[in-house]
């Protein structure tokens, strides 16, 4: 049955979980594959490349810290808690190749923050952290495809978009949790 | 359909493409959740905060780390730079950690900086130093 036909959150949450690591796999696939192209060749990237996947990787690396937060919040039921965790895991996953690959080109990773300064006096609810982490997925939707054109290496482009993917299902998810169309429009800005 | 009819017609949608052309704050907000990822008003995140961004020295947020390239620019926030660092933030300052291709609509910029300047007049930004 497609996401589409899910009659309630619950059950698309459920079907989500049930597929999500298929869906991890497929990113995973297709970043490996642009590693493995880098390994060969790594002519086409440029220093603007190492900044472009520092500037990914900080927002990612804030986006876990994020999840975190509303995990610790105590605001989440059981399955939101699962699929916020879920989330993150995907997160890390991103962080972890992006600093690899900064580090293959030579680069310096940016590291995390201490603290990142999340409004927590205002999360109130479970859908005001379901609300703030769908802006942030939103957000980091546009960031990824802003940073899409930029890269020299066109491999870089392939895993940005892969990462872009995986963010948009995340955003469409937490829409719907929330009662919200879930893909509000045909085309992202 | 009469003459009359024709300019009243004409009329009504040139004022409706004056209405579009005029600066939205309300349509700003929708833009800016594009910004999200990476901002917020109050606080520094990935990129620097946007309380107190006009008139403020590029890369002059204490206590955020900026690229060397935006702390070298010399840009002063204003309509004016806004307008053209959105549109295409490398081209402008080559190096910046904005690592983004830009908002190439000139009336989504525009409805963003009329959003901006909005909020730096409201809650949380209002009373506060520049910064």
């Amino acid at each position: 049955m497609s996401f589409f036909q899910m009659t309630s959150p619950v059950a698309a949450r459920r079907m989500f979980l049930g597929q999500s690591g298929l869906v991890l796999s497929g990113a995973a696939v297709a970043l490996l594959a642009g590693r493995d192209a880098l390994a060969a060749k790594t002519g086409g990237a440029t220093g603007n490349d190492v900044q472009i996947l520092n500037t990914a990787l900080a927002a990612e690396l804030e986006a876990i810290a994020a999840y975190q937060a509303g995990a610790e919040s105590k605001l989440l039921e059981k399955s939101v808690l699962d699929l916020a965790l879920s989330f993150q895991g995907h997160h890390k996953a991103h962080a972890d190749l992006l600093a690899k690959t900064v580090a293959k080109l030579g680069g310096h990773a940016v590291a995390a923050k201490a603290s990142y300064g999340f409004p927590l006096e205002q999360l109130k609810s479970q859908a005001d952290v379901l609300r703030f982490a769908a802006k942030l997925e939103q957000g980091a939707v546009s960031a990824y495809l802003g940073a899409v054109p930029l890269f020299g290496n066109r491999d870089l482009s392939k895993a940005a978009a892969s990462i872009l993917g995986d963010e948009a299902m995340h955003w469409a998810v937490l829409r719907q949790a929330l009662g919200e169309t879930p893909v509000p429009s045909a085309f992202m800005s | 359909m009469s003459s009359g009819r024709w300019l009243l017609a004409a009329a009504a949608l040139a004022a409706a493409a004056h209405a579009w052309a005029v600066p939205d704050a309300v349509r700003g907000e929708q833009v800016y959740a594009r910004c999200l990822a990476c901002h917020a008003l109050a606080v520094d995140r990935v990129g620097p905060r946007h309380c107190g961004l006009f008139g403020r020295l590029a890369g002059s947020v204490p206590g955020f780390t900026y690229s060397e390239a935006m702390k070298k620019s010399k840009i002063v926030w204003n309509d004016k730079t806004l307008d053209r660092f959105l549109a295409k933030p490398l081209a402008m300052v080559p190096g910046t950690a904005m690592t983004y291709d830009g908002v190439p609509d000139a009336a989504e910029r525009a409805d963003l900086i009329a959003y901006l300047k909005r909020a730096n007049e409201a809650p949380p930004c209002s009373g506060r130093a520049r910064e």
